[in-house]
């Protein structure tokens, strides 16, 4: 393919949304306030395993201007995603401390939180599973004990009656008992981390009006409007149509806006008071608490390699930690299993993925799906096997980096088109961190500088129908507004999808006018916004719009030119002969239609209509695992350089490296943005995030005082960004996705380059000063 | 000022970006909250509640303050600026020209709150930069355009007048 010298795709294009973004004006949802709206809040749970005797609502009603108080009787069934086994609210039994037990509808936000206070629920405790290691023991108590009726959603989830397995994915690849007795060394290590939070600085918020036509209007902060659809006609029976989402734009999301959790409570809250418009919006600490968070995990890797030093043999088990409900878990859990080796080339591969169930808040989709955790894991075991080999670890690495003509763990058969160059990005990383393999350093004031490195990689797993669609309506000027589901939660993408109309169009990407906010019933369907896939799916969709447009331009125009829509170009605002390029006329005299000098009319607007759906994809077979799960894998390499104070444990980020194989990007400083966001987001997580949890299940640091995120003068001192682009034969201009991938390596960099400074090897997430300091006396001063 | 404590709204007026304006209040409403729905002021975000984010940040008297530590009858007798008020700040356009936006959420309160350090310290060195902006959080960029912003702004030190207001929108 060929489309000449690009004039906007590969330009580091403004963002559309910077301006307005600077000034205030945008309208996030917590900005919009409704005529009459009223306010819900919600009552939690106060134990994290326990049955509910009874819920008292008396005191709550004598409140002031409450309205409703919805309770999980009214509601009493399970809804999820993928398995559905969440009650909107909790009936019968709780199953992590914050749950939603109730919801309280008033005048006012302070009235509604009043009331929420005077709800009292007695309850008879249960045993509590507070961990992830807990919840896989035989005898551990069982969570939900009727995991094997639950509805299934999609395919590929497997709950396992009778114990707290939400689903278990395998993968057989090969034959790995009889490889791993053969290999020349091998290697086995374990990691762990606890449950973390998004930590968008937009807390979720939701409102729901039930109109006495019976349509819903639903405005969210989600990335998942269809879902919201999609959800809301299986659980409540609403005809699709009559359910009707808005999503302006998002104050960040990180994959946690994904979950559909508040819409379905602002439903019922607003159902119990007629119909009228009711906003729940979570307070920072029911974001972390009540709402959907970051998966806990809890890996055991082992590897094995014949006399070259050539890995041949792997065995992965994965227990992701779900918390109280699957939610995106489930899935979770399948994405890890599928990309589980890393981007190496194992011919004999053994995983056994389990979603599992705990008495802690759920988890959802977080940014790189499950990758950034299996990356933790794998990557520290590359290190650790390349010591044991006396390897060079990036040279260790480079032998066994997986290439095209190779297969994936599910045996997807890699080929130039589908994957990028993971030797490229780890060779070029290398340069870049200034890797000579002398390290660590020691300075004479007991300042150790050390690096570490991870290669990563990551496929769009997207259900198998997953698409997009884009409308490129022509306006009377000429110019073009473009419509598309993909929600703008800061990644930049309303501004990417312009320059690929601009780009195939010719046209100037100020004159592409793009529609911030979604309106389901204007915009085509799109998937979700998420998974890195809404430049590759939304992207083609624009694309094949513009040709629909361009195919309509063409035809009006041969009327006005007087000759064949074969002999015309579009570009430059222009309908042309393409022999003639001086013979043509004005897209504006074409927009709606040609009119003749004596009024007659032809052709009409020019609306051009495309859409993208996935291509083969095939669920995974249950036994092995084999099929097609995603599209394409873009691939990278990051480097980390710390700097430790020996006397003190702390340590400061010197330098941060992502070298990432995206296909062509669209636009050098936005995919730059999300790069350098990404990787800040993984150091943030792996230095200091975790959830802690007392002994009954309890977080004891719900809020952004002592849940500490990474502040301004943390960040690494440099960061630096590098593209190496491998086109996609089918990605719009070559794109792949990118979205999650700087996120993906960042953990593992960190600690590969602490585990070096710091001369033990550090299995646990986060690396916090304390974690180093009981690992080295753990290894050195045994008590 | 004597305002209600019994739930009971009071009449008071609040000086914000150059004028005076009437509204209604409860003892218990913070300055944030006020802005926000009694004067359609959404620009300051609620992303904590408690202080920790500093995306509420607005300017009392100039000084950068979170809006939803304040209660409004503690700010009645000030001059408040808001990130409405600073539309022709450099700060706002070193923003935008160095990409430090992505989401947008925080952005505001970045915004008031680097306006209100290079007003006050237009030769700011690192570690100042530092200790100023550590009170906001950004979960998006990783803060460095967001510094990239700041510096420019101090190295163009162009301020439309020392205390921070802009006049031109008042």
């Amino acid at each position: 393919m060929h489309y000449g010298s690009r004039t906007t795709v590969g330009f580091a294009e403004q963002r559309i949304d910077a301006v307005e973004k600077s000034t205030g004006n945008v309208k996030y949802l917590g900005d919009k306030s409704f005529q009459g709206m009223l306010h819900a809040k919600v009552a939690t749970s106060t134990e994290a395993h326990a049955r509910i005797k009874s819920i008292d609502t008396s005191e709550a009603w004598k409140v002031q201007g409450v309205r409703a108080i919805v309770t999980g009787k009214t509601f009493p069934f399970p809804i999820g995603p993928i398995l559905a086994d969440r009650p909107p609210i909790a009936f019968d039994k709780v199953r992590y401390y914050g749950e939603p037990i109730a919801v309280i509808v008033a005048d006012h936000p302070y009235q509604a939180k009043q009331a929420a206070g005077k709800i009292v629920a007695e309850y008879e405790p249960l045993p509590i599973v507070n961990s992830v290691e807990q919840a896989f023991q035989k005898d551990a108590p069982l969570i939900h004990e009727q995991s094997g009726q639950y509805t299934k959603l999609i395919d590929n989830v497997y709950p396992v009656p009778g114990t707290n397995i939400a689903s278990h994915v395998k993968i057989r690849k090969g034959e790995f008992g009889k490889a791993w007795a053969v290999c020349k060394d091998t290697i086995s290590a374990t990691y762990s981390f606890n449950l973390s939070d998004h930590a968008a600085m937009e807390t979720r918020t939701a409102t729901v009006e039930i109109n006495s036509d019976g349509r819903v209007i639903v405005h969210s902060t989600s990335q998942s409007p269809f879902t919201i659809k999609k959800i809301f006609n299986q659980f409540f029976n609403l005809d699709v149509g009559k359910v009707i989402v808005h999503i302006p734009m998002l104050g960040g999301a990180f994959g946690g806006k994904g979950a559909v959790q508040l819409e379905p409570l602002a439903y019922l809250a607003s159902n119990a008071v007629g119909g009228k418009l009711v906003k729940l919006q979570f307070e920072r600490e029911e974001d972390m608490m009540t709402a959907p968070c970051h998966i806990g995990f809890n890996a055991t890797v082992k590897l094995g390699v014949n006399e070259e030093g050539k890995l041949i043999a792997g065995q992965y088990t994965f227990l992701i930690e779900a918390g109280a409900y699957s939610d995106q878990a489930a899935g979770i859990t399948r994405a890890a299993a599928l990309d589980c080796t890393g981007p190496y080339h194992i011919p004999n591969v053994w995983c056994d993925s389990y979603c599992m169930y705990t008495n802690h808040p759920y988890a959802t989709s977080f940014r790189g799906y499950g990758h950034p955790e299996l990356t933790f894991a794998i990557e520290r075991t590359i290190d650790q096997f390349a010591d044991k080999l006396q390897m060079d670890p990036i040279e260790f690495r480079l032998l066994n980096v997986i290439k095209p003509g190779q297969t994936t763990p599910t045996q997807s058969i890699l080929t130039p088109n589908n994957i990028g160059d993971a030797a490229k990005c780890m060779t070029r990383a290398k340069e870049l961190i200034g890797w000579d393999g002398k390290q660590p350093i020691v300075s004479e004031n007991g300042l150790v500088r050390a690096k570490g490195v991870a290669l990563f990689w990551k496929t769009s797993t997207t259900s198998t129908n997953a698409q997009a669609g884009a409308i490129l309506k022509f306006e009377a000027d000429g110019t073009v507004t473009l419509t598309s589901a993909a929600v703008e939660l800061g990644q930049g993408t309303k501004t990417i999808l312009a320059q690929i109309a601009a780009e195939r169009l010719k046209m100037n990407v100020s004159d592409i006018h793009v529609t911030m906010e979604v309106n389901t019933q204007y915009t085509p369907h799109q998937w979700r916004t998420v998974a890195s896939s809404t430049t590759f799916l939304a992207g083609n969709a624009v694309l094949a719009a513009a040709d629909d447009a361009i195919r309509q331009l063409k035809r009006i125009g041969a009327v006005a030119l007087q000759c064949s829509e074969e002999d015309l170009d579009v570009g430059n605002g222009r309908v042309y002969i393409k022999a003639k390029p001086d013979i043509g006329i004005n897209i504006e005299t074409v927009a709606l239609g040609y009119k003749y000098p004596n009024g007659h009319t032809v052709g009409g607007q020019v609306i051009g209509i495309g859409v993208h759906v996935q291509r083969h994809l095939t669920p995974m077979d249950k036994e092995t695992g084999f099929g097609d799960p995603g599209p394409w894998w873009s691939v990278g390499a990051q480097a980390v350089e710390i700097e430790w104070d020996e006397s003190n444990y702390h340590y400061k980020i010197v330098k941060a490296v992502t070298v990432l194989d995206g296909g062509t990007i669209i636009n050098p400083m936005t995919a730059a943005q999300q790069m350098r966001g990404g990787i800040f987001l993984g150091l943030s997580i792996a230095r200091g995030e975790s959830f802690e949890f007392n002994e009954q299940g309890v977080i004891q640091n719900p809020d952004l005082r002592t849940y500490q995120l990474m502040r301004f003068g943390e960040q690494p001192d440099e960061y630096i960004v590098e593209f190496v682009e491998t086109p996609a034969e089918d990605g719009p201009f070559g794109a792949r996705g990118i979205g999650e991938y700087g996120v993906i390596g960042a953990a593992a960099a960190l600690a590969n380059g602490l585990s070096l400074a710091t001369n033990v090897e550090l299995t646990q997430l986060p690396l916090t000063p304390e974690l180093i300091w009981r690992t080295r006396r753990a290894a050195y001063d045994p008590v | 000022m004597i305002v209600s404590n019994t739930g009971k709204y009071t009449v008071v007026s609040l000086l914000v970006n150059g004028s005076s304006q009437d509204i209604m209040i409860r003892s218990a409403d913070t300055l944030l909250c006020t802005l926000r729905n009694q004067l359609g002021l959404t620009g300051a975000k609620q992303a904590c509640g408690n202080g920790d984010c500093g995306a509420c940040t607005v300017l009392v008297d100039g000084k950068p303050m979170h809006s939803c530590l304040l209660l409004t009858m503690e700010a009645l007798n000030s001059g408040i600026t808001t990130i409405e008020g600073l539309r022709h700040s450099p700060v706002r356009q070193a923003f935008v020209d160095n990409w430090a936006i992505q989401c947008g959420y925080c952005t505001p309160g970045f915004i008031v709150n680097g306006h209100a350090l290079v007003t006050e310290h237009p030769d700011a060195e690192d570690e100042r930069i530092e200790e100023w902006l550590q009170s906001n959080l950004c979960r998006c960029t990783g803060y460095q355009e967001i510094k990239d912003a700041i510096k420019s702004a101090l190295n163009a030190n162009n301020l439309l007048d020392s205390n921070g207001i802009d006049t031109a929108e008042q």
